[in-house]
């Protein structure tokens, strides 16, 4: 059974569509990269999946069962979520942000310290120092380090991206994605990732998911996404050449 | 100065300060919720804050003569100058505790929604205390205004301070006035001062 099945899901709003007839499957130990332009609907599938936004035709499922049918807060618990702009919260230690879920879950506070502790070494920042430190006192790589952290802090199976690198310098972002790729290797993490940076979609990705306008166009491995024929994979795949 | 004055004034002081405090009381009371409640429910917000906005331009003399005749809340006397005071006090607390708690990041918003946080958990954990510096704010600036209006609710048997400035004008005699003013006046500036700290306190948190 796939992790996430997108069955002809669609969404509507204000008579607007943003997304239709989306159909694909994630299976588990996968990173599927959501790859579009602004606009294209990649955010509003990627929030389908945690139950932030539902479906308004079609069905989402998560480990079988549709979004419509989980305990709202049970199934967002369950799926770690990195935002864009890091989202952690200003007023909280870098150790509160990381422990929320945890706390929310009712650990005890030892086993949430030891978490902690092990996750930032993880994401590479060392506990000592980084512990006490609010996000305003971090660099934006540090605090998307601190985000991806607070995302695995209950050992999501599976994990949500928004464009979490998009804000960062090239270097950062290089350091970020290598880092990525050896977390969902070695923690065999399912991901969902979306980006509007082909560069990033093909390092990243098992599959790359293209959508245009609200719909799928391809869903195919890098190599074979390389390869694809449709109007919109060649503009995207025209950046990689300058 | 008199020491029977000197009494006055701190009997006076006193009378002032419950009446300032009982109304900043119900105008908290009723405007942080209120102030919640806004940003939940976007319907009511042209009601509610215009409802606050008229409250501010009714004249304090006029606004005790409306509240004077209904039963329960009216009347001579401090009671009805406490709702009054409230009453003015409304605006600057409800449209700060929106404010407040709308301007909060939507990102960090967002994010605490799909950690899975209930409503209450992220009111409670995260906008309230994101909001609490302009919160306070607007409480700072409806307490200062409030020491000063309390003033005139002497003209209706309300007590406080107010007292010693009528009975001066009524009598010509600046003493009496100033007995009232200045006691008055270090009241607000007190009431800036000690919120302001704190105000300042939460924005180093």
């Amino acid at each position: 059974m796939p992790l996430v099945e997108f069955r002809d899901a669609g969404y509507r709003i204000d008579g607007k569509t943003v997304l239709s007839h989306i159909s694909f499957a994630v299976e588990a130990g996968e990173t599927v990269v959501l790859l579009g332009r602004s606009g294209s609907g990649k955010t509003t599938a990627l929030k389908m999946t945690n139950g932030m936004v539902f479906p308004t035709s079609g069905q989402v499922l998560v480990e079988g069962r549709p979004t419509v049918e989980w305990d709202p807060i049970r199934l967002k618990r369950r799926i770690g979520y990195v935002i864009q702009e890091v989202g952690l919260f200003p007023h909280f230690t870098v150790a509160e942000n990381v422990g929320l879920v945890p706390k929310l879950e009712g650990w005890s506070r030892p086993n949430r310290e030891r978490r902690v502790d092990e996750l930032l070494e993880k994401v590479g920042l060392d506990p000592a120092e980084f512990r006490p430190r609010y996000p305003r006192q971090l660099s934006g790589g540090q605090r998307q380090r601190v985000g991806v952290a607070r995302a695995l802090a209950a050992d999501p199976a599976l994990l949500l991206f928004d464009e979490p690198f998009g804000a960062l310098d090239p270097i950062t972002r290089h350091e970020l994605q290598q880092q990525f790729l050896g977390l969902t290797r070695d923690l065999h993490k399912t991901a969902i990732f979306v980006t509007h940076d082909v560069r990033e979609a093909l390092r990243l990705g098992t599959r790359v998911a293209l959508l245009q306008g609200g719909h799928l166009e391809t869903i195919a491995t890098p190599p074979e996404f390389r390869r694809a024929q449709s109007g919109e994979a060649r503009a995207f795949l025209a950046g990689l050449e300058d | 100065m008199r020491p029977d004055l000197a009494n006055d004034v701190l009997w006076l002081t006193g009378e002032h300060l419950v009446l300032v405090a009982s109304a900043m009381a119900a105008a908290i009371l009723l405007g942080v919720p209120g102030g919640i409640l806004l940003t939940r429910r976007a319907g009511l917000r042209k009601w509610l804050l215009g409802f606050a906005s008229v409250m501010q331009t009714i004249p304090s003399l006029a606004l005790f003569g409306f509240l004077i005749p209904i039963p329960f809340i009216g009347g001579i006397g401090p009671r009805t100058v406490i709702v009054s005071l409230a009453l003015y006090a409304l605006l600057p607390i409800l449209r700060n505790t929106f404010v407040g708690i709308a301007s909060v990041d939507a990102a960090v918003c967002e994010s605490a929604v799909a950690m899975g946080m209930s409503d209450g958990q992220v009111l409670r954990q995260v906008q309230l205390p994101l909001a609490a510096q302009t919160i306070l704010a607007g409480v700072r600036i409806a307490t200062v205004t409030t020491i000063g209006t309390a003033t005139i609710g002497a003209a209706i048997g309300g007590g406080g301070l107010g007292v010693f400035i009528f009975r001066g004008i009524a009598s010509v005699d600046s003493t009496q006035i100033l007995a009232g003013a200045v006691p008055a006046a270090v009241l607000a500036l007190l009431a800036d001062g000690g919120l302001g700290w704190i105000e300042r306190r939460l924005s180093a948190a």
